[in-house]
């Protein structure tokens, strides 16, 4: 007698298995994210010199890498659509293009970092330094961990035409991402 | 979620420029109309986080599908949202506050001199010192 695969197969809320993973993932990611930003906040509203550290942050590369991520979303809701029709080759395409944004967006990332390193300001130098590295490299570290699983679903299974969901699942984790980035950039880039 | 209709992607993401490009000019315009102090401070807060929030809610609504995804998922993310307004105000009253009903708080932040230099720490903690006096 064959036996059913019940954690996969059933769903009490109607939501995907998979699918109510992600969206937990997101929550305790909120959580994480939050937290810090919060803790951001307060400081902030403390200690007027975390406005002036804060003006030495580059805009222009922060906007340019709102704009790469805010494409990426668009690339990898793109995908989720083909993915819909089953269309592998535009799915694969889609999951492609929003990894080289994401390269893009390490790039651009390693750049500022090596910049603001190379004037002295380090994890080290003060409070306000150590939550941008904090903040921005745990972010990037999503970003990493996102290009890698898109990498591996366009491949492994995309490539193979098998578990189309997966495209949505890793697209709500990506547009989290950017949400993120969307709430760091103001606080660290724009409001000085 | 296949099969709902919703806007088009497209025109999301258009929107989702035109908001960045407003929150980038925010500074920006402040600089050109020379505002300075609490008029600054609302058009910055306003075009930088109000559009934050607004471009955060397109991107869960539409790109995240949450507007269309069952009502279970938003309850996830509203309890974890709820759980750091609830840290973020249990925390405020210590940090921000100098005294309660039944604690004192010993540390002081420094008033900053027109120098700009708040010290090494970020706290501003050496600001007294920064007359080279000792």
């Amino acid at each position: 007698m064959a036996h059913q695969i019940i954690a996969t197969s059933r769903s009490r809320t109607g939501i995907p298995t998979g699918r109510l993973a992600v969206w937990w993932v997101v929550g305790s990611e909120i959580v994480i994210f939050g937290g810090l930003i919060a803790s951001y906040l307060l400081n902030r509203f403390l200690h007027g010199s975390w406005a002036q550290e804060a003006a030495v942050t580059n805009t222009f590369i922060g906007g340019i890498n709102t704009f790469w991520l805010l494409t990426s979303s668009f690339f990898v809701i793109l995908g989720h659509a083909a993915s819909e029709q089953k269309d592998a080759k535009k799915t694969r395409f889609w999951l492609w293009m929003t990894i080289m944004l994401g390269g893009f967006f390490m790039v651009f990332k390693a750049y500022e970092y090596a910049t603001e390193i190379a004037h002295g300001k380090t994890i080290f130098t003060n409070n306000f330094w150590s939550f941008y590295y904090t903040a921005t490299g745990l972010h990037g570290f999503h970003v990493l961990c996102g290009m890698v699983i898109m990498a591996i679903i366009a491949e492994n299974d995309i490539k193979k035409e098998r578990n189309w969901h997966r495209v949505e699942n890793i697209g709500i984790y990506w547009h989290f991402v950017d949400v993120v980035w969307i709430f760091l950039f103001p606080l660290l880039y724009i409001a000085k | 979620m296949a099969g709902k209709s919703h806007p088009s992607y497209f025109v999301i993401y258009v929107w989702l420029v035109i908001l960045f490009v407003i929150s980038v000019a925010g500074p920006e315009v402040a600089d050109l109309l020379h505002l300075e102090g609490g008029n600054r401070m609302l058009l910055v807060l306003t075009t930088a986080f109000g559009i934050a929030i607004v471009k955060a809610y397109m991107v869960c609504a539409y790109f995240m599908h949450l507007k269309f995804e069952k009502i279970y998922a938003p309850y996830i993310l509203l309890t974890c949202l709820a759980l750091i307004v609830v840290f973020f105000f249990g925390v405020a009253t210590d940090v921000m506050k100098a005294d309660g009903y039944n604690w004192e708080k010993a540390y002081e932040e420094p008033v900053a001199t027109s120098g700009g230099h708040h010290g090494d720490d970020g706290h501003g903690a050496q600001v007294g010192h920064d007359d080279h006096s000792h």
